[in-house]
């Protein structure tokens, strides 16, 4: 559109932007999380991801984030496979519900979760209407599970749903036609399709559950410590930015090993399509 | 079947309304703590008029929410108009430095703007929160533009040029009305992100100010103050009937597209 001179003036702004503000914060995170206290380099903080209380949190972040993960997958398919299927004039309606939870503030909203949860919480009391045991739903893994699958859900769904809207309908009848059932259009048609969908799903709903601490906070009762909580007591109670810095530079890995991980598998797939 | 259709329909829709029900239900509850119904009351959206500590919030989130979505979306059509004419290798390489704010954790990217800001020797406070919101932003714009610019028909733009236009001129007047919906859009995400957006506040801000998601957090140790269920039960609703009568005027559209056909 422009020459190369005017496009080359026009991508400054956003390069300055990016070195300043994306590029230079993750070398100081890198940084201070190779570094004591003297400035000296050291892989002591980094290190002490194999202790005892840090282990377990990362263990613990990394199957609830697994199951939530899994779970919006399972829950999202249907879904979305039931929205695109009916009339267009419907769709808009119902798909817009959908999202409009979007827009209640999510810290709220967890906390409504402990309400429902919670020991005298709408659960237990339904349950007690009909005289049946309390239930322990609230500060489980459980209840951070389903928090996470609350908060998350979205993510899965937007990219599977544009995903399935783009399959042309005539691909669909033609497997009709030429006798595939029900589940055989499915396997053999709509899952390979929507493959890069669900990928980017996965990893919108995995990153943020690994790394989260406000819903553990809110759902875990403060016993159950996730990765990001105890990386949040560093820097607001402990104060200590090498430690802090060294466990998210531990988390960073995770996220590219995660990134690398669907990249490869997008790639994959791409190559037996054409 | 299709009842099994509907009864999925209605469980999924069961359990994302379920703790917006009990947000509305709180905000009209008598007693103060929740989960404890004591009757029916409206008195915390009297007071929620009065309440300043809300007030300065919400004009925090709303206009951090503005500035932030502005500048970015200023910045991220920018830069898609530049990558646009960028050879499709380069185009991916730069596309992916975009989405590392989107694709990285948020609490990473809290943590380390907050070392950039302190290293910097800026004070922590609305500036900084500012900042950061426009840097998870851009990228959200970016993924809103770049997919219609991509599929935009050069030849209005050439049509334009050999009429005589300036480039400026012609990109003002052919390309910009043509990418209106995707800016739209782009601004209306980065808004949205803005306002719900709470790891990175928590990070980026200083002591004294506070949006409504940090207010909510700190609240939550001492007990929500049921104001703010109000404030979130009205905001619901104005959303609500925002995006209903944006579907039925869809509708309509649709419809008279139908008739002229």
């Amino acid at each position: 559109m422009f020459n190369r001179g005017v496009r080359n003036i026009l991508l400054t702004p956003f390069l300055i932007w990016a070195g300043l503000f994306i590029f230079i914060p993750l070398v100081c995170i890198v940084w201070y999380g190779v570094t004591d206290y003297d400035g000296n380099f050291s892989l002591a903080n980094m290190g002490l991801i194999f202790k005892h209380g840090y282990f377990d949190a990362l263990e613990l972040s990394i199957a609830l984030a697994l199951i939530s993960t899994v779970i919006c997958l399972l829950l999202a398919y249907p879904l979305c496979l039931i929205l695109t299927e009916r009339q267009r004039d419907n769709t808009t309606i119902i798909s817009l519900l959908f999202i409009l939870p979007l827009w209640m503030n999510s810290l709220l909203s967890t906390m409504a979760w402990q309400t429902i949860l919670e020991g005298n919480g709408i659960i237990n009391q339904i349950m007690r209407l009909f005289g049946l045991p309390d239930l322990q739903l609230i500060n489980t893994p459980g209840a951070i599970v389903l928090g996470m699958v609350y908060n998350y859900l979205p993510y899965m769904v937007l990219p599977l749903y544009i995903a399935l809207t783009k399959i042309d309908k005539r691909i669909l009848e033609a497997a009709r036609d030429l006798g595939a059932n029900s589940w055989q259009t499915f396997t053999k048609i709509i899952l390979p399709l929507t493959i890069p969908g669900a990928i980017s799903g996965i990893t919108m709903v995995f990153i943020p559950a690994l790394t989260t601490f406000v819903i553990s906070a809110l759902l875990g009762g403060g016993k159950l410590l996730l990765i990001g909580n105890i990386i949040e007591q560093e820097f607001t109670f402990h104060y200590d930015w090498h430690i802090g810095c060294a466990l998210s530079v531990i988390l960073m890995i995770f996220i590219v090993l995660n990134m690398l991980l669907t990249a490869a598998f997008d790639k994959s797939h791409e190559e037996e399509d054409f | 079947m299709k009842y099994i259709k509907q009864i999925y329909l209605a469980i999924i829709f069961l359990f994302l309304y379920a703790p917006i029900g009990v947000l509305i239900a709180q905000s009209f509850n008598a007693s103060r703590y929740r989960g404890h119904w004591t009757g029916v009351t409206l008195n915390w959206y009297e007071k929620l008029f009065n309440d300043a500590r809300i007030a300065d919030a919400l004009s925090n989130t709303l206009s951090i929410g503005l500035l932030s979505a502005g500048i970015a979306t200023l910045l991220g059509l920018i830069t898609c108009v530049a990558m646009k004419e960028l050879s499709r290798k380069w185009r991916a390489t730069f596309l992916s430095i975009t989405n590392v704010p989107i694709l990285n954790a948020d609490i990473v990217t809290g943590i380390s703007l907050m070392l950039l800001f302190m290293g910097l020797g800026l004070k922590l406070g609305y500036v900084s929160i500012l900042l950061a919101h426009i840097v998870f932003n851009v990228p959200y714009v970016i993924l809103c533009i770049m997919p219609q610019l991509m599929a935009l028909d050069k030849s209005f733009y050439e049509a334009a040029l050999d009429l005589g236009a300036s480039p400026f001129k012609a990109f003002m007047s052919v390309v910009l009305p043509e990418l209106r919906p995707s800016i739209f859009a782009g601004f209306l995400l980065a808004f949205t992100m803005s306002a719900d957006d709470f790891i990175i506040t928590h990070f980026t801000k200083g002591a004294g100010v506070d949006t409504l998601t940090t207010e909510i957090y700190a609240e939550l140790k001492i007990g929500i103050h049921p104001e703010m269920y109000a404030l979130s039960t009205l905001v619901f609703f104005f959303v609500l009937i925002f995006v209903m009568l944006f579907a039925i005027n869809r509708r309509k559209l649709i419809k008279y597209e139908e008739v002229l056909q």
